[in-house]
């Protein structure tokens, strides 16, 4: 089942939203493909819908950072992966990864989350609010769909609103393909500094969020720890939802059909949230992992430390799991999709990402019933260049 | 109908609470799944069966013929 030749993974989609032809060519022949790594290695792509989920459940495939190979060209990676540090648990296998999500998932239960969501409510209407004092037209990405979760998480984490600018920057620069690796390096160290400060001051003075919940509770995690759980919850709380509000809209606004659904029925949009998860799949190239030892997969043989490469977005779009997988239909059945991922580490804040993505749709399409693109859709500028796929701006009129 | 659940492998995801919550709930400290009702009527079945299905960590094992 190996491809002459093997692909080099590319992140430019086509369309705005699809992704790129050549990967769902690959999927019509396997659902497993060979795959040239940035840095030479040579690895696999998943672009099957069952075959991901079998991959990602699969305890002898790991997700250690230093077992891992670039699968994009990214000047800032293609040195030797370290080691990730104590608490950066996206990328431990168990028992470490169990260890550190036992002492947050309790902070992300399904009720929980239920209970924050008129706070959520009040925080949308106020960016709605502010959308109408600057008046149309306005960038909706800045000020809507980037503001929402960076006002959410740095609250619930404790970390104070008014930073933003800076590690909103940091992160940006983190997430670039383009960024050279002396700023990506500067990013990183700063802003791990930046919330090493901080734990550090709620060590010394505990207030009633979740790092100080951290530093006194009874996991006794070190500073370093963490500060590293401040870091992915702090970027992966605000970037990826901020990106999923904006491309989501942008995608309704091109679909005039789906959009007027919606708006004439607004109890669709549990459905239209998931439906956009799977349509968009943001997370550009999906997890990685490395395979511990030989894995037979659909027939396919992975030897020992060879890396596996899922794409969700090639995943969440395989015929074989939906009918008519190209369409975006708001309501469509059950989308059971992968943008969140599979396995012990599906996404921890999923949860509150449907309430801030459903609130926020909501709201947004009952304040502003003229809701429009206020440039030619062309001119939007996608993020192609980035770890997580969405609009840079959104500009709209109402 | 019978169901079986891991503690071991729950991730604390909270699809089984979102998908069926007559059948399934979370703990409150650690969102570890909590089990209410090992032998749901046949209305539930399918809600069941989906939520199996969503797990992401395989924690459900259901029993058709109980």
């Amino acid at each position: 089942m190996t491809a002459a030749r093997p692909m080099t993974f590319t992140t430019v989609r086509e369309g705005f939203f699809n992704p790129p032809a050549e990967i769902r060519k690959l999927r019509e022949t396997a659902p497993i493909s060979r795959m040239a790594f940035a840095d030479g290695h040579l690895g696999w792509l998943v672009t099957g819908y069952s075959t991901a989920r079998a991959v990602l459940a699969d305890s002898r495939f790991s997700a250690r950072g230093e077992l891992k190979h670039p699968p994009v060209p990214r000047s800032a990676v293609l040195e030797e992966a370290p080691a990730a540090p104590p608490g950066m648990f996206i990328q431990h296998d168990a028992p470490e990864h169990q260890r550190y999500r036992k002492l947050l998932v309790g902070q992300f239960t399904v009720r929980r989350m239920r209970l924050l969501t008129e706070w959520i409510e009040r925080i949308i209407e106020e960016r709605l609010d502010e959308m109408e004092r600057i008046g149309s037209p306005a960038d909706l990405f800045e000020h809507f769909a980037l503001a929402i979760p960076t006002l959410v998480i740095t609250e619930l984490l404790g970390v104070p609103y008014e930073d933003r600018a800076k590690f909103h920057h940091d992160a940006e620069v983190w997430s670039s393909f383009g960024a050279s690796i002396e700023d990506v390096t500067a990013a990183f160290g700063s802003l791990g500094s930046y919330l090493h400060g901080l734990v550090l001051a709620k060590r010394a003075e505990p207030g009633d969020d979740l790092l100080s919940g951290l530093i006194t509770g009874e996991g006794n995690l070190t500073d370093e720890e963490v500060t590293s759980i401040a870091f992915l919850l702090l970027v992966a709380g605000h970037e990826t939802t901020a990106n999923q509000i904006g491309l989501s809209t942008f995608a309704l606004l091109n679909h005039p059909e789906q959009l007027a659904a919606l708006r004439a029925d607004p109890s669709l949009v549990e459905g239209a949230v998931e439906e956009l998860l799977r349509y968009l799949s943001i997370v550009h190239h999906g997890p990685t992992r490395a395979a511990l030892e030989d894995v037979e997969i659909d027939g396919t043989l992975v030897k020992a430390g060879e890396v596996v490469m899922i794409s969700l977005a090639a995943a969440n779009r395989d015929p074989e799991r939906y009918t008519d997988p190209e369409d975006l239909d708001i309501t469509r059945e059950m989308a059971n999709h992968l943008a969140f991922g599979h396995g012990v580490h599906q996404c921890l804040g999923q949860q509150l990402a449907r309430i801030e993505l459903r609130s926020g749709l909501t709201a947004l399409l009952r304040r502003f019933p003229g809701l429009r693109l206020a440039v030619p859709a062309e001119e939007v500028g996608l993020r192609h260049d980035m770890q997580v796929y969405g609009v840079y701006r959104l500009p709209v009129a109402w | 109908m019978r169901i079986e659940i891991s503690e071991e492998l729950c991730c604390s995801a909270g699809m089984c609470t979102l998908t069926a919550p007559e059948v399934f709930d979370q703990d409150d400290a650690d969102g570890t799944v909590v089990l209410l009702d090992p032998e749901p009527p046949a209305a539930l079945h399918p809600a069941v069966r989906e939520a199996a299905h969503r797990c992401p960590c395989t924690a459900i094992t259901v029993h058709e013929n109980g």
